[in-house]
């Protein structure tokens, strides 16, 4: 259970057509615009400008009509024209483009902020719930999952925020606008624009169902060759072993045959629409200037400065017809990006119902323990418990009993059968046993990562419930299975395991782990930069530095989830020493997976299925003659 | 980017096709307007309906045409383009497969993935968008420009202002955004390097309690991106009041002097009309020219990603005249020395052995000692660095490399089974095999039982790696599949590792009744694996430190002695 699950990196990396009808639109919309509520001024602002904007558009086509007909025509022929009525109604013309201008660049620049500041909102919200939810869920969400709501599903919702929404909104606008000063213009070619409209309509919906149906089956055609080349690239190694290179190669043949007829097919359709739309759109541009041609000529309905606003016209008002088409799918496919992302932020919280926190305190001159601070050098680690208005101390011991504990992580098989134990302070408490017997969820347990169903955990006599979840880890040092590192320094990676330690507690640290002379060899000593989880380092250098994490953090109870992995001889002699010395006057629970390094425990516990099935020191053990015995000998398999 | 364009190969006559149509649908788009002029000017200004009705028609006709241009285009776009995208991918994954395990260790399979979906996808789309668009704008530009230079010249000065206006203020906002933008991007990794660390490592930070502080880190890189994305975005939106402004001024210039040019007699409402059209159609042709522009600069990186495994050269390739016949299973190494990477320390050094046929050899050493690396130059994994490796006499660079392989059995370490049934698993091993065959391998390798107590028996389908099977039952799958292979050396890299000992001294027996004509190599941690093999090597530090029987070694080899008698104190101690 403790095995990291791989990053999802070779899985397809958008999820765009998985799931992508949102569950319920409405709420996540009214729960979106719940993220815009401290824009509100600026909102209104953006939609004021959007409708200036959008205005300007159409009143410089539209102006073209009285342009030509009261400005342009009636001068034609005349003797010395008097061009100042046309030179006003330019100027005024270009205050107007001039306004809409200025409305176009504020409601963007306004909208940039709204949307960086509100995607940095929900980003951090999501993070901050995320830290607070129950190692449960990360068993059961892969990390390309959740990778994935900050990335594309992110991405998704900025998009639509800063663009989607505002040019749909300025869309509408626009063809709202132009259809009404279409129809004052001329209503019977305002009908052709409308039947011209209704085809175009039909054939965003004709070709963008089919495309979307298609790219449906091409996402799945990605999924399943993604799915094969991960697996075979994976076994890489094994292929060229057997000369398998041929049938690989065949193989994915046909799977990249399949992705190509699904892609051709949904791009078929998807290219298509833009050229067909385009060209519609001059079609009813045609239709127009020969129906207007013959209105003009042949009756009063139209004159000369109307058709050519109408032609101008025709073009703005099929360019965000098309754009609407377009940023409507976008939306919907972001407001389920947005449901993921709400998703996890309705996750429920890890349950800290615990009121016994631990702090530093020191006798007072009556001995009674007063509480001091962390820094204080006389201080010692102490329960603090709240009685009435006061607050009890119990000075932290490491005592650790489990009483009739079952536990079951799925709610179904118990993976713990009423276990007992104890680990009396300073004592050093093996877990042995084959996979899947229990050892790790043992220690799963002391440290609340999991809440057991049934039984008692007790530490120093408190009921682990009842300690603040932050105060029990804290009291608790773990050294995990898999050493996980992070992007910075060295020294920062060990200070991980107290913040505020010196230079020198965590040189000093460093050197107990038995990790300084490793460290003192990199590149920078313990200013090198580790990057991609401590790529740069061996297996063994790795754990090095995760014991003087635990080091620092000087806890007075110790977990050691031993490696499995094979080292050489000589670090894991190093790494022994530097566990020993970590080892030193705490209570320790040491997962075992080799027998050679517990021999001196003072009690080995055999797991077996979730039972305890011996206790004992290695002696009484090996003479008692059982499963320990067998495995310690190598007649059972142990990992 | 353009490097791409050789693997059109059978799509390339569509690929050049789809200009073609372009280039009409373009040609045709443009003319309309001009038609449209006509109709006003001399139809309407005449009265002349059957001059508006041929005109119209001829107009309808040619839109109809671009139409079909502009469909056909469409399809042929996608065409080339996603059939250029099935040939990269064909060709990056058969790249892969020629290379040699060096090849394979310096690509995370992660990354090929990435780049055999995302980033031919990305290539993909861009192709296509290119197909059209860089050769439609720019004849567009030029076809519509020409155009209004025929209606009218003086008024085509206004374009001639605003397209190099237009063109330097596009491409600098590109130029000074660029920059910020992959900046921003740089910032999304590091954000995107925050959770992923987090996500791995969410035990280590659940039990030193720090949340806080991750989520403080996280804050950190978010504020980060906010800000980056601002200044990035800042200057993008520039060029919507530019585009504006351009497309603004040109209606209201030209309708300025347009107008007075028709007050004057020189010009005619038809004229202006179709003018203000064809600003229309340039304005956006340079718009989309830049946009293009953008894209293909995003594009290199996906085609540098997708060139590096193509170009790519494998480390081992086939000799010109190779010997496809292993005449036996002897083996030899002849000052042999052998670095991963060159110029690096030798991970074995001056290796020199002599193995006959049908021998059982085991090797022990510590890790770290190469006892992985010496047996994979065998099959010729990786090629040796100095010296040579000979099996059947032949150096195994002058074989056919299947051949060489399929005579050369191995056992990986780190082994690998397939989704799929057991059979189709062990059919890896001999395509044709009988069922005969296949249960023979499988009670060599102990897997019989154990196959045979699932339900669906040897049908039984594993899911991808075998996770359905504990690591023991994984090893012995592997063994049964490489001794169908029946090869005439079979080497055995620590591979019952998980296997119990009862287990393990059983397949051990099978091989030595069953398998008598094959030499066998085999690797192991514990002494008792190799104790009765035909002779032992032991490996330090990637030399030979000794070489002979059990009861040789246990009288003069320091080493051998040390692990033997320390493996054997564990299980002595107790009896």
């Amino acid at each position: 259970m403790s095995k990291s699950k791989q990053i999802g990196a070779g899985k397809p990396p958008k999820h765009i057509y998985k799931g992508v009808k949102p569950k319920n639109i409405k709420k996540t919309l009214i729960r979106l615009f719940g993220y815009l509520k401290e824009y509100k001024l600026q909102l209104i602002i953006v939609a004021i400008c959007i409708l200036l904007n959008s205005g300007t558009g159409i009143a410089l086509n539209g102006f073209v009509k009285p342009l030509i007909d009261k400005y342009i025509l009636p001068l034609v022929g005349v003797q010395n024209p008097d061009l100042s009525g046309f030179l006003t109604v330019i100027l005024a013309m270009c205050g107007v483009a001039l306004i809409g201008l200025l409305a176009g660049y504020i409601y963007n620049r306004l909208m940039i902020n709204i949307t960086q500041g509100t995607l940095k909102t929900v980003r951090d919200q999501m993070y901050k719930h995320m830290q607070k939810l129950p190692i449960k869920y990360f068993d059961n969400t892969t990390h390309g999952n959740l990778m994935s709501r900050y990335t594309n599903d992110a991405e998704a919702l900025r998009q639509t925020l800063s663009q989607s929404i505002p040019s749909v909104i300025s869309s509408s606008i626009t063809v709202v606008g132009v259809f009404i000063v279409m129809l004052i213009y001329s209503w019977i070619l305002t009908l052709l624009v409308v039947g011209m409209l209704v085809i175009m309509l039909l054939t965003v919906r004709f070709f963008g169902g089919r495309s979307s149906r298609f790219f449906i089956s091409q996402q799945q055609a990605i999924g399943q060759l993604n799915g094969y080349a991960e697996e075979m690239l994976h076994g890489q190694k094994v292929v060229k072993v057997f000369s398998y290179e041929q049938q690989a190669k065949r193989k994915f043949d046909e799977v990249n045959q399949n992705l190509y007829e699904n892609a051709n097919r949904a791009h078929t359709y998807a290219n298509m629409l833009m050229p067909i739309m385009v060209n519609l759109s001059y079609l009813s541009y045609a239709l127009i200037a020969v129906l207007g041609g013959f209105l003009i000529a042949r009756t009063p309905f139209l004159t000369v400065g109307a058709l050519s606003s109408f032609l101008l016209l025709t073009r703005s008002f099929t360019m965000p017809i098309n754009q609407m088409s377009n940023q409507i799918n976008f939306i919907v496919m972001s407001i389920a990006g947005a449901e993921r992302i709400f998703e996890v932020l309705d996750e429920p919280i890890e349950q800290d119902q615990g009121t016994v926190t631990l702090v530093k305190a020191k006798k007072d001159q009556n001995g009674q323990f007063q509480e001091t601070t962390d820094a204080d050098p006389q201080g010692v680690w102490c329960w603090k418990k709240p009685s009435g208005d006061g607050a009890e101390f119990i000075k932290l011991k490491g005592d650790v009993r489990f009483k009739d504990v079952n536990f079951s992580y799925d709610g179904k098989k118990l993976v713990l059968k009423n276990v007992n134990l104890y680990a009396k302070p300073g004592q050093k408490i093996a877990f042995v046993g084959a996979t899947g017997a229990g050892k790790t969820t043992i220690t799963n347990l002391i440290n609340r990562f999991y809440d057991i169903q049934q039984g008692q955990i007790t530490y120093d006599g408190i009921d682990i419930k009842d300690i603040k979840k932050s105060s029990l880890r804290r009291s608790l040092g773990i050294v995990l299975q898999d050493t996980h590192l992070f992007t910075g320094t060295v020294r920062d990676n060990i200070r991980y395991g107290k913040l505020d330690a010196t230079d020198e507690e965590i040189e000093k640290a460093a050197k107990l782990a038995n990790a300084d002379f490793f460290i003192k060899h990199l590149p920078e000593g313990f200013d090198t930069v580790l990057t991609g989880d401590g790529a740069n380092l061996s297996q063994g250098q790795r754990q090095l530095l995760s014991i003087a994490r635990a080091a620092v953090a000087d806890p007075p109870v110790l977990i050691l989830d031993e490696a499995t992995s094979s080292v050489d001889t000589r670090t894991e002699k190093i790494i022994q020493e530097g566990m020993d010395k970590l080892m030193e006057g705490r209570t320790v629970f040491v997962i075992a997976h080799r027998l050679s390094t517990i021999r001196n425990a003072q009690a080995i516990i055999v797991l077996e299925q979730g039972e305890i099935i011996e206790r004992g020191d290695h002696e009484e053990l090996i003479d008692y003659g059982g499963k320990y015995y067998q495995l310690y000998t190598g007649a059972l398999e142990l990992s | 980017m353009f490097k791409l364009a050789k693997y059109f190969k059978n799509y390339a006559k569509i690929a050049l096709t789809t200009p073609l149509f372009v280039i009409g649908e373009a040609l045709l788009e443009v003319s309309i307007p001009f038609l449209m002029a006509k109709i006003i000017d001399v139809g309407v200004a005449n009265k002349d309906i059957n001059y508006i009705l041929l005109t119209g028609l001829l107009m309808i006709g040619m839109a109809f045409l671009s139409l079909v241009c502009g469909a056909i285009a469409g399809k042929f776009g996608a065409w080339a383009a996603t059939g250029l995208a099935k040939n990269i991918r064909q060709n990056m994954y058969y790249k892969i497969q020629d290379y040699a395990f060096s090849n394979i260790d310096k690509f995370s399979t992660a990354s090929l993935i990435t780049r055999l979906t995302t980033d031919v996808n990305i290539a993909q789309d861009t192709v296509q968008m290119s197909l059209r668009a860089l050769i439609r704008a720019p004849i567009m530009l030029i076809a519509a420009t020409s155009m209004a230079f025929n209606i009218n010249s003086r008024l085509t000065l206004v374009f001639l202002c605003a397209i190099p206006f237009l063109g330097i203020a596009l491409f600098t906002l590109i130029f000074i955004a660029f920059p910020k933008f992959l900046a921003l991007f740089k910032k999304y990794d590091k954000l995107n390097s925050v959770v992923q660390e987090n996500l791995i490592a969410i035990r280590t930070v659940k039990s030193f309690v720090r949340e806080d502080y991750e989520i403080k880190k996280f804050q950190d890189a978010s504020s980060d991106i906010m800000n980056y994305a601002k200044k990035a975005e800042k200057i993008v939106i520039l060029n919507m009041p530019i585009m504006q402004f351009t497309v603004f001024g040109c209606i209201l210039a030209i309708s300025w002097f347009g107008g007075n040019q028709i007050i004057q007699g020189r010009m005619t409402t038809g004229q202006l009309t179709s003018f203000l059209s064809y600003i229309m159609q340039i304005l956006m042709s340079l718009m989309i020219i830049s946009m293009l522009f953008v894209n293909i600069i995003m594009t290199r990186a996906a085609a540098n990603r997708i060139l590096e495994v193509i170009d790519e050269t494998p480390d081992i390739t086939p000799p010109k005249n190779p010997v496809t016949e292993v005449a036996d299973g002897s083996i030899e190494f002849e000052n042999v020395s052998f670095s991963y990477k060159k110029n690096d320390n030798y991970v074995l050094s001056n290796i020199n052995l002599k193995i006959e046929h049908g021998q059982t050899i085991g090797l022990i050493g510590g890790t770290g000692s190469s006892k992985s690396s010496l047996v994979q130059l065998i099959p010729r994994l990786y090629d040796v660095t100095k010296g040579r490796v000979l099996v059947g006499g032949v150096d195994v660079r002058d074989y056919d490399i299947k051949t060489l392989r399929d005579s050369v059995g191995i056992v990986l370490q780190k082994n690998v089974l397939f989704s799929g049934t057991i059979e189709e698993n062990l059919r890896w091993g001999s395509k044709d095999a009988t069922m005969d065959e296949i249960v023979r391998a499988c009670k060599i390798a102990q897997a019989h039982d154990f196959i045979t107590s699932f339900s669906d028996g040897y049908q039984t389908y594993l899911d991808q790696g075998g996770v359905n099977l504990s690591g023991g039952q994984r090893q012995r799958l592997c063994i049964a599949r490489a001794i169908l292979k029946n090869p005439k050396v079979l080497i055995f890299d620590d591979s019952t590792s998980a296997v119990d000992t009862n287990t393990d001294a059983l397949i051990r027996k099978a091989l030595k009744t069953e398998l008598k004509d094959m030499t066998k190599i085999i690797i192991a941690q514990r002494v008792a694996s190799i104790e009765d093999a035909d002779k032992i090597i032991i490996l330090d530090e990637g030399q030979i430190a000794g070489l002979g029987t059990h009861d040789e070694l246990i009288k003069t080899n320091d080493i051998y002695k040390d692990v033997y008698f320390s493996q054997k104190n564990m299980g002595e101690q107790n009896e």
